[in-house]
Parts: C-alpha cells; structure tokens; sequence
C-alpha cells in the first residue's frame, strides 16, 4: 500500500513544511528538522523526499522573489496541500488510537 | 576571506546547469549557492568540495534533462495515430491503394530478385579464411596479328614456377589446371568425373574441408586424386575410399583424400582434383610440349598466398620484371601479368578462359539498370496518384497544423505511409517473386551459378529496401503536401493550387511510358535479331542434319552400324560444328614463310562437303579419306583465296599451304574452293576459313543427314547401336538447327528479358494512367455533367477528357523513338556485323502497343464518365 501511508521521513517533512508556513523552502526546512529532531540531514535526502511528495500530490510548490544572496535566483516555497492534509491527519488519528488503547499500566511496569 | 570571488567555481555551475532539468534547476542552484555562501565562512576549499559533491549526488534520474531527442520523439508517441490514419485511408481508397500496392509489388518482385542474386554473388568465395591474402595472376595476351589483346584469367605454369623459384614475398604459389577429365573405374562403378588439377599448396589457400585424408600430403605425389563427396559416393558407394586406386583408360589414380561437396558460391567447382606434378611429370619428359613455356597462356591458373599487409604491389613488379624479359625474346606476342584479389573474381571483370563460374560487373550493371527502370517507375505511379488525390488530404493536413504538426511532421506522416505501402508491397512481391525464380534460373541455366535460396539476411535487405522504396516514393507527395497552408485550406479548399504538382504528375507520366515503349521496341528488336540469326543463310544446309558426338569412339565401328538404317541418306565425319559458337584456329602460310595467316579450321572428311551441300566455285571435295598418317588436302574459302591473293579461284587448285605444327610444318594441297559460309556466329567478323582433310583423330561428330517423319524413333534406334559400341557415355545426338538455336540462346534470353520487363513496365504505367484518368474523370465530373445537358456528345466528351493523356503519349513516343534507336544501333548491336536494320516497324511496334493499351485505358474510365447520367450529378447541387 505504497503511497497512501507516509513514511516516518515523509511525515516529518510534511509537519515541517506546514509549522514553517510562508517560509518552508527547502534549507529552511533542512535548518528546521536538524533543529527539531537533532538528525544530520543533508538537502539530498530532503530534496529527493520533496520531490516525491510534490509528485504524489501532497504538497504544492511555487517559486518565490529573486533574492540576491542566491546569485538572483528564486527559491522554491512548499505547502501542504489538502491531500497533505488528509495524510497528516490520517497519520495522527492512526497514532491516537494506538495510543488511546494502550492502557496506563503497560507503560507502569517499564523503567 | 578575500573578497575576489563569493560563489563557487564557474565550472561546477556549469556542471549542474548541464544535466539538471530547467524545472528544478533554479531552486536547486540557489539552494546550493545558499550551502555554499554558509561553507565559505568555514573554508573556500570546503565550501568548494562541498558543492563539488553536491553537484554530482543530485545528478538523479529526477533531477536530470530528458535528453532532448526524447522531446522529437513525437513520431513515435504519434506513430500508433499516423498508423491509423493510413490504413483508413487505404482502405477508403480501394482502387487507389490497390493500384500503389500491386504495381509496387510487381515491380519490388524484381527489386528482390536482383537483391537476392547480387547478395548471392557477393557472397562468392567470402568463405576462404584466408581471403583477403588470396590473389590470382591475370593475363593480357596481345597477338602481333591482332588489334585486340586478350583479357585472361589463365596464365602460364612459366611464371608460377618462375615466381616460385627466383622470387620471395608470398606465402604460397598454387598452380592450377583445368580440363581434368576421366572415365573413372572401380570394380562395378564407372562414372566419367571432370575436375581440376592443383599444385599441393590448395589446401593451403583455399578453405575446403577435407573429410578425409590429409590436406598438406594429399596432393603431393603424382597420380593422386582427391573427390567430392559425391563423387565418391558414386564411385565407391559408402565404402572407405582413402588409399583405393581407381582406373581410367588411360592411367591409375590413388585416392587420397574426400573433400566436403563444394558451395554453390565457389567460382572453384570440380568433381575431382588431381595433383599437379601428374601433369608435370608427364610434360617434363616432352620436348615438344609447350606445358612449360611463357606463351602457353591458355589453361593454368596461378594463386597466390601473400603474407599479412603485404600489398600486391610487391609481386605486380616481380610480374612486371619477368614479363619485360620474357617479351624480349619474341615479337609474335606481348604477355603482361597482373594480380586480382580473390574478392574481384566473381563478380569481377570480363575475362576469358575462366577456370569455374564466373559474372561480370558489367553484367550486373545491366540488371541493376533495367531493374530500376521498372521500380522507378511503380515509384512514380505511387507518386503521381498520391499527389492527385493530395487535394483530398488536405483538410487533415490542415487540422494536423492547426493542431500544431510542423512541416516536418507532416512530411514523416507520409513518408511513413509510403513505408506502410511499400512494407505490404514487399510481401506480396516475395510470393511473386517465388512465382518468377523458376523461370529465371532456368534463363540463366547455362551458369548453373545461383541457387536463389531464402537466407534470413535477406529479411533485413528486403526491409530496408522497402523503406527506400516508400522513401523515394512518398517524399515527392509528402513534401506537396507539408506546405499546405493550413489557413488556406480552410478558407477555400478549392482555391489550393498545385500546379507544381500537375507539371511533375505529366513529367512523370511521359517517363513512365517512354520508358515502356523503349522496353517493348528492346524486345521487339531482341527478338527480330534472334530469328534473324536462326534463319540467316549459312552457305551451306543444315536441315536435317542429325550431329551425333563421338566421344572418343572410333567411328568405323559406328558406321557401317548406322548406315544400316533406312532413314540414314548421307553420313559424315567432322572436326567441329560450324556455327554454333565453337572455334578452331590455327596458322597458315602460303608461299611466302614470314606471313602467316589466322584461319579457322574445321578436319572433315570427304563426304562432308556433300551432306552439308556446300558449293564450290572451283575444284571440290577430297579425292579419298585419310585414314591414317597425315591430312594431305585442304578445301579453302573465298575470304582465304583473297589473304593469299589467288587470282581467281582456279588458279587456288593444286597450290599447297603450309599448315604450323609443332614437329614439322603440314603442307597440303588445296582441292577444292568453296563459297564464303558462315563459320563463327554471325554478329562476328567473318575470318578466312581451311577445311582440312580430317584423319581419324580429328574428328569429333558424326552428320548424318536423316529423313524420317519419326525422329524420336530414328533416335531410340540410333542410341541402341550406340549401346553396343559405348556404354560409358550417354549417347548424344543433336539436330543442328537445334545446336544453331542453342547458340543464339543469349538473344533469346535479351528477348526475354526485355519482353518481361516490358510487360511490367506496360502494366505499371497503364495502371498509373488509369488512376490518373479516374482522377480526372472525378474532379471532372460536374464539367462533363453540365456540358452533357448543354448537348455534348459523348464522343466530343471523351475528346476533351483523354486530349491531355493523348498529348503526352505522343510527347512519350517522340522521345522514346529516337532513343530507342540510338540505344540499340550504337550501343547493344555497335559490333554486330550481320544485324537487322532497325526501321519505322520495330521502332512502331512499340508505341503501336502502348497507345493501344493507353488509350484503352483512358476510354473505359472517360466512357464511363461520359455515359453517366447529368442529373445524377446535378442534382444536389
């Protein structure tokens, strides 16, 4: 069922992509799960997610202003589309159920 | 940080810009200008690696340019739609696509008949390992007596010894020999074999499988003999035969060795071969023989072995250097050498005295032209009717432009629709041309050289041909079509011009039938000439006459036999048949011993005069037969009564001429003067003729002049006394007319060459002119309509309908005439000495058959226009 599950990457450049809002373009959002997550992660990796993200569909993109640090070249700004969405919640109700049965007491008995 | 340079090397920009895809490019550039500005503040060099490095990860299958040609693969996304396209448009024009296909068809069945012919002689002797090493020494042989040197491909034993012996620079010298021929015996079996002599170096040239026995020893000792397999098999049956000694009347031979039956495409064929030292070993005791000399050019074949890269230049300037001593010592001849690679051989060039099978290029040159007389034509005809009816492809075209198709597109569109055509063409031309291989080999059947046989290589020539031929075919129509302007067209379809097209369609229409009329008139006169040359007086008789060969027996036995039988009038021995091609020569001298003269020879005996009813003018026959020891008498012709310039035929009789011979010169005495006959075929140069008086070992053929209503009978008979006398050969007998037919077989064969192809070109033409005029009568059809209402008759119809294509047969026969004539007065019969003149009906002939077939053609489609009723056609309007 490839494709209608996010991988664990996928979800976190998703998630990413909607809390940069206005400014998810593609080192921001690079910047942004080092920070958050403590990864090393390199733009290959994330370039090739967004591109597949962009090819199914969940996430738009479209080219901003010319910026000058960039040599004049524009940078190219994500959103999260409305099946991004619908995977994201997906993907949270999924873990909430889970969540939601797993009684107090299994976690009681792990230090 | 020095402030020169804040971005990364030029290079490396230029790198990413070369494969990424313009989609991605820009964002991803900046994102690694943005890394690489971030890096700097640590080092130049690693900001530097780093984009190095990222340069090359982020060249992914994503992120790279569809090469470009990807973006021209539009022909092949729309190939299904263009495949649709064509094939509804064949199939909504019957007529049309039925008359492009079957004339294709007929005309690619001969495109396929040569390509297979040629593939297969190309393919001769490629099967050699060493091929490209392999060279034979050539002759040119130029007597003093003669203008015309001799082209051979024989040469002497004297210069392969000679090379052999003082010379190095090549590998292997192989001598050859042909002419082996043996009534062979073992035990029960007893076959006469025909075959080759060769030096013990063949196996070391050429590639032939010895089965068994050993190659490098097999023909080293005298009287070794090697077979095929075949022959073998006929010999020995299925018993070992290595080591066995088979008998011939005159000699024994040891088998030793069997070789693999030979390839049809080996101009080397032979039943048996036998070691060369059998021949030198004979000939080495022989004073007389001129096996061993510089001039007997006529019956050895010298192949050399050169080692790698070495040029053949090396040995030309040995050849050279032996030949410039050797002519020093005579001035009767001039021989030079050359050498020939394997490869140009067969097909090669015109030489006589060829040891196997052999094709010239002039020859296939010949073919290839006449073949592609008639493919160009079915060409045009597909041409012509493609741009007619252009007009009614036009809307598509406009839509396809519209659309957006450039003029390219639409050009592929086409092109690739004449290919379709062309494709479905070529299989229908296989099964035709299956229908046509029997009968042309059996035309070629006196070269039993090509067996014509499918090879999957072929699959691809005959492909590939197709395309060509839907190229050539659909490119003219295409192009038309491509610059239609797609504004035009819709505006007002009826107002698109193509009057480029109109003048190309009438161009190609006059071709067409120039080229049939010249084809039928080549046939007419192929065929006026053969029977010309059946029917033309001989000076002597030869109805009746039954030749018997002899075969090495001894006609006295034969005779009296013969003679017993009723229907038998007259009988007669000879050397040779005159007439039929074969030529016997010899010199003679009269008085004065420096002037020898070139004459052609025939040994007779006396009684041959009368059953062949030669007149005299002086003298006559022998007074008695020779039956052993030398010829005493000779009978000459006019021609040799003018060499030695007797004063008038009496005045011959009684003189005696001395006859070359290699012991002591002959001399006889002339008997009798005879009429000048025809000796050599009749498109020869007449050549004085001696008819010497044969002794028994000169003659070859028996005449006998028969009278019966039965011959076959006459035969079964005559074969039983043969029976009697000779079971080894089979007995033949031959009538001479017969024999004379035989001998004009290559007019025949021209005749039949140019009456098929005439016939294709005809039916080509007349059905690209049918489809012109049922496009005419189409387009036409409201014209004729309203000028029948307003009272045209409907002769008055067809005038104006068929003028046009009347014009342009005659334009065809204007042109065709005088070409035709040309043709074959200067260039097919320039050397013929006795010839048809070729007059207004030969010439007419032609344009006589064409106009009719034209005509016929226009008036049934104009008839029926004419014919059809006005208000059918005027009522919707």
């Amino acid at each position: 069922m490839k494709g209608t599950n996010l991988g664990e990457f996928e979800e976190i450049v998703l998630l990413t992509i909607a809390s940069l809002m206005e400014e998810a373009y593609s080192v921001n959002i690079v910047d942004e799960i080092t920070e958050v997550t403590g990864r090393k992660t390199k733009l290959g990796v994330v370039h090739a997610v967004l591109n597949r993200l962009e090819k199914k569909g969940l996430i738009t993109s479209e080219l901003g202003e010319p910026t000058k640090e960039r040599g004049g070249r524009r940078k190219r700004f994500f959103q999260v589309s409305h099946a991004g969405k619908v995977a994201l919640m997906k993907a949270k109700e999924q873990r909430d159920r889970l969540w939601s049965n797993i009684p107090e007491l299994v976690f009681q008995g792990i230090r | 940080m020095s402030r020169s340079r804040q971005t990364p090397p030029r290079w490396m920009d230029w790198l990413i810009e070369l494969y990424c895809s313009k989609e991605v490019l820009e964002d991803l550039q900046g994102d690694l200008h943005e890394y690489y500005s971030r890096n700097l503040e640590k080092s130049r060099f690693r900001a530097d690696l780093v984009f190095f490095l990222d340069v090359i990860k982020f060249c992914r299958l994503y992120t790279i340019r569809k090469p470009k040609i990807l973006g021209q693969m539009t022909f092949f996304n729309l190939m299904g739609n263009y495949f649709k396209t064509s094939a509804r448009s064949l199939a909504r024009n019957k007529l049309f696509s039925a008359i492009n296909i079957i004339g294709l068809a007929i005309s690619m069945s001969i495109g396929i008949l040569m390509i297979t012919y040629i593939s297969e002689l190309l393919s001769f002797d490629t099967f050699h390992e060493k091929k490209d090493r392999i060279y034979r020494v050539q002759t040119n042989y130029k007597s003093i007596s003669s203008d015309d040197p001799y082209d051979l491909a024989s040469t002497s034993v004297f210069v392969g010894k000679k090379l052999k012996e003082e010379y190095s620079g090549f590998e292997k010298v192989l001598l050859m020999r042909r002419n082996f021929s043996a009534d062979l015996n073992k035990g029960e079996n007893n076959i006469s074999v025909s075959g080759l002599y060769a030096s013990q170096e063949f196996f070391d040239v050429f590639s032939f499988n010895l089965v068994s026995g050993n190659p490098s020893t097999a023909l080293v000792q005298p009287h070794s003999i090697i077979l095929t397999q075949k022959t073998a098999k006929k010999l020995f049956d299925d018993k070992e035969a290595v080591g066995q000694v088979v008998t011939s009347e005159e000699d024994t031979y040891t088998v030793t060795g069997i070789v693999e039956d030979l390839p049809t495409n080996s101009h080397i064929q032979f039943e048996a071969l036998v070691s060369f030292i059998t021949l030198e070993n004979q000939f080495a005791g022989d004073e007389n023989s001129t096996f061993f000399e510089w001039r007997s050019v006529w019956m050895n074949y010298v192949y050399i072995l050169l080692p790698e890269d070495q040029s053949p230049e090396v040995i030309n300037a040995y050849l050279r250097e032996i030949a410039s001593t050797e002519n020093l010592k005579t001035d009767r001849f001039v021989i030079n050498h050359t050498l020939e690679s394997l490869g140009s051989i067969v097909p090669g060039d015109e030489l006589s005295n060829q040891i196997g099978p052999s094709m010239s290029w002039k020859g296939i040159y010949q073919l290839t032209l006449l073949t592609l007389f008639v493919i160009v034509s079915a060409c045009f005809n597909y041409t012509n009717l493609s741009i007619a009816r252009s007009l009614r492809r036009a809307k598509e075209v406009g839509v396809r432009k519209v659309v957006g198709a450039g003029r390219r597109q639409i050009l592929t569109q086409f092109v690739f629709e004449a290919i379709i055509v062309a494709l479905i063409s070529v299989a229908i031309a296989y099964g035709l041309f299956l229908l046509v291989k029997p009968f042309f080999l059996q035309m070629m059947d006196n070269q039993e050289i090509v067996t014509l046989d499918f090879q999957w290589i072929h699959v691809l020539y005959f492909i590939a041909f197709a395309f060509f031929i839907g190229l050539v075919a659909g490119i003219l129509p295409s192009s038309v079509l491509a610059k239609l302007k797609a504004i035009s067209i819709f505006r007002d379809a009826s107002s698109v011009k193509l009057i480029k097209g109109i003048n190309l369609r009438k161009v190609l229409i006059v071709l067409q039938f120039t080229t049939s009329i010249f084809l039928i008139v080549g046939s007419t006169i192929a065929y006026r000439q053969y029977k010309f040359a059946l029917n033309f007086d001989l000076g002597f008789k030869t109805d009746n006459v039954l030749n018997v060969s002899l075969k090495g027996n001894d006609p006295k036995l034969l005779i009296p036999e013969i003679e017993k039988l009723p229907e038998v009038k007259k009988i007669s021995r000879s050397g040779m048949i005159p007439n039929t091609g074969e030529i016997w020569g010899e010199e003679v001298k009269y008085k004065d011993p420096l002037d020898s003269a070139n004459v052609y020879v025939n040994f007779v005996d006396k009684n041959y005069f009368d059953t062949h009813e030669f007149t005299f003018i002086a003298g006559g026959s022998f007074p008695y037969d020779q039956e052993e020891g030398d010829a005493k008498f000779v009978v000459i012709d006019e021609l040799l009564l003018e060499r030695f310039n007797f004063e008038s035929p009496q005045s011959a009789l009684g003189e005696v001429l001395t006859l070359d011979r290699r012991l002591e010169d002959l001399k006889v005495e002339i008997v009798g003067v005879v009429k000048q006959f025809q000796y050599a075929k009749i498109h020869d140069e007449p050549e004085p003729v001696a008819i010497i008086q044969g002794t028994p070992d000169d003659y070859m053929h028996l005449n006998l002049v028969v009278s019966t209503d039965d011959a076959i009978a006459l035969m079964d008979k005559l074969e039983d006394i043969w029976t009697d006398i000779d079971k080894l050969h089979p007995f033949e007998a031959r009538f001479y007319d017969e024999l004379i037919q035989e001998a004009y077989e290559d007019q025949a064969v021209l005749f039949k060459i140019f009456g098929f192809l005439a016939f294709l070109a005809i039916s080509i033409a007349s059905m690209g002119l049918l489809g012109m005029a049922v496009f005419t009568t189409e387009t036409r059809q409201k014209e004729i309509s309203v000028r029948k209402v307003l009272g045209a008759s409907k002769q008055n119809l067809m005038y104006i309908l068929s003028k046009s294509f009347i014009v342009l047969l005659i334009i065809s026969a204007l042109i065709a005439m005088p070409l035709s004539y040309l043709f074959f007065t200067e260039m097919v019969m320039a050397d013929f000495v006795n010839r048809i003149t070729i007059g207004p009906v030969e010439l007419l002939s032609g344009v006589f058959v064409v106009f009719a077939i034209g005509l016929l053609t226009i008036s049934w489609q104009t008839g029926k226009a004419a014919r059809t009723n006005p208000a059918e056609m005027l009522r919707n309007e």
